[in-house]
């Protein structure tokens, strides 16, 4: 047995590429995260047929009606991507997973960074799988636009993964997408992803500025929508982001003292 | 006596664990209620006591799971998650704790990358007996299979200090003896192990030291024989009317005499002299003999303290 004096510390709180590797690979054995983050967007792209109806509407209306709900398709896809990668905890707090792992160096940091990063790995995927889809189905964006507001759309989703760990630590059950993927349908609907704002009922125009999926949609939009930037949009990510992420470290702290 | 990790030479006796004055409460129920303990290194130590004594909400405390309310806790002189940070305890709990998604091999290899140093992924399965499985899904092992990845996982870090938590809880008979096999073949090499259970014969057959707990206290600390001894006796009872107490209690072997209504209880060493007494010298009928139990190693030494403190 190693003497006592010789016992080392994992540097960076045990957080390492292997690790994140397995973790992403576990991504991909599990059917019903992979439906939730690629089959329904991608389905519901198709349904849309955003290029012939998009088409159709730009025609009469003049504005780029088809750009906007691609973009609104993909911000969709990331936020249910990174929404289910950060449920991903509760269900290993189902299983006592995440308390073998308290028995090792991983520091609880680490271990919700990697959550993270595998969240957003896997919003990344459903951006790309909504835009190569729309691309076939013959929206025409520009390689910038595609580019830029598939970024923004990505990075935007970083709220949906805090959102993920909120309800993973809320909810200690081994299906809690179940819950989470319908009010997530709500969001994005009153967000004016599926159909953009202004063609929608005044009420839901007066609340959709509040709502989380709100700020990430129009930022994602800049590219094509031409009509500004607006400072609120950018408060209302951070002020939704901050508010999960102070949620799941509240919500992680009661879970990690056992009381 | 705790020296620090650092501390130079390191010649003093270094208590593995050490427990101060410690109590944990959940709501109004006082689950771990005052307890100092040492386990110095190289011992194996059993926690005893019935479901609900506080022996999980102890290792829990010592594996650095939950904080005490009262009291301190050290592992090697240091907190319980510095030492698990440095691999030096390791546990294998009671249920749970494993993705059924992951392979046994991909498990170890998974939690391997987690610490500093490790042993060798192959020799921890070889050792915990589950090499012929490495390329099986978690969800696919039996629960015997399961508890030795536990063991294996344990295994990784090279412990110097190994808890196990009720770590037979829901085996066969067959699966405890290898479970045990393996602990036993481990602890040779020196490791200090702590274990919790709930049945005398495993603390009996497994370990130098046995800790009663009940009511989320100590109430016997001591070699492993002298504990057992306390359940040596047995209970005689039989239907006796107008029993001569005194007369009972001169018998060889015993230890109190009971008297309720026409049912007389002897506790006693010797259950053999007293039934014959009973059947012989006295009207005495309806006897039973009955072996002591754990729970009665428990009444008798918690009336005990209930007489003193009167």
């Amino acid at each position: 047995m190693t003497a006592l004096e010789q016992r080392r510390v994992p540097p960076l709180g045990g957080f390492n590429l292997t690790f994140l590797a397995v973790e992403i690979r576990r991504l991909f054995r599990n059917r019903r995260t992979l439906i939730i983050t690629l089959v329904v967007p991608v389905v519901l792209t198709l349904l849309f047929r955003t290029g012939r109806r998009g088409a159709a509407l730009q025609a009469t209306q003049g504005v780029d009606y088809q750009a906007l709900i691609t973009i609104g398709l993909a911000v969709y896809g990331a936020m249910l991507a990174a929404t289910s990668g950060g449920a991903i905890v509760s269900v290993e707090r189902a299983l006592g997973w995440s308390r073998q792992l308290r028995l090792t160096p991983l520091r609880p940091p680490a271990y919700i960074a990697i959550k993270l990063l595998v969240a957003m790995t896997l919003g990344l995927i459903s951006v790309v799988a909504v835009f190569v889809v729309s691309a076939i189905e013959g929206v025409q964006l520009s390689i910038s636009v595609w580019v830029l507001s598939g970024v923004l759309a990505w990075v935007g989703a970083l709220v949906f993964a805090a959102f993920g760990l909120f309800m993973g630590y809320l909810l200690p059950t081994e299906n809690v997408m179940q819950f989470i993927a319908p009010v997530l349908g709500v969001l994005a609907f009153v967000g004016g992803l599926f159909v953009p704002l202004n063609l929608l009922p005044s009420t839901i125009q007066d609340i959709a500025p509040y709502t989380p999926v709100y700020g990430v949609v129009q930022i994602a939009r800049l590219p094509v929508a031409g009509n500004g930037f607006d400072p609120t949009w950018l408060l209302n990510v951070v002020l939704w982001t901050a508010a999960f992420a102070t949620g799941a470290m509240l919500l992680f702290r009661r879970d990690t003292r056992r009381t | 006596m705790i020296s620090h990790a650092s501390a130079p030479g390191g010649t003093t006796l270094d208590a593995a664990i050490h427990l101060t004055g410690v109590r944990k409460s959940f709501g109004p129920v006082r689950a771990v209620d005052g307890i100092d303990l040492q386990i110095r290194e190289g011992e194996i130590a059993a926690l005893l006591g019935p479901n609900g004594a506080g022996k999980t909400t102890t290792i829990d405390m010592i594996l650095g799971l939950s904080r005490p309310d009262q009291g301190t806790v050290s592992v090697f002189g240091m907190s319980p998650t510095a030492a698990v940070s440095r691999g030096l305890i390791a546990a294998v709990l009671q249920t749970g704790g494993l993705l059924k998604d992951l392979t046994v091999g991909e498990t170890l290899r998974l939690t391997a990358t987690l610490f500093a140093d490790t042993r060798p992924v192959e020799e921890v399965m070889r050792r915990a007996g589950i090499e012929d499985i490495a390329g099986r899904l978690v969800g696919r092992c039996s629960g015997g299979q399961q508890q030795r990845l536990r063991f294996a996982l344990a295994l990784l870090p090279d412990p110097t200090l190994m808890v196990l938590d009720e770590p037979t809880a829901g085996m066969d008979v067959e699966g405890r003896r290898d479970f045990w096999a393996a602990i036993r073949r481990d602890a040779e090499d020196g490791r200090t192990v702590l274990f919790a259970t709930h049945y005398l014969e495993e603390a009996d057959a497994y370990a130098d030291r046995i800790v009663l707990m009940r009511h989320g206290q100590i109430v016997a600390d001591g070699p492993a024989t002298e504990v057992k001894n306390l359940s040596a006796g047995r209970s005689v009872r039989a239907s006796l009317s107008g029993a001569d107490q005194a007369a009972l209690e001169r018998l060889p072997g015993v230890r109190s005499v009971e008297i309720r209504g026409d049912r007389v209880f002897v506790q006693t060493t010797d259950s053999d002299a007293v039934a014959r007494h009973l059947l012989t010298a006295t009207a005495a009928h309806d006897l039973e003999i009955v072996a002591h139990s754990l729970e009665d190693v428990f009444l008798t030494l918690t009336s005990d303290e209930e007489d003193k403190s009167r």
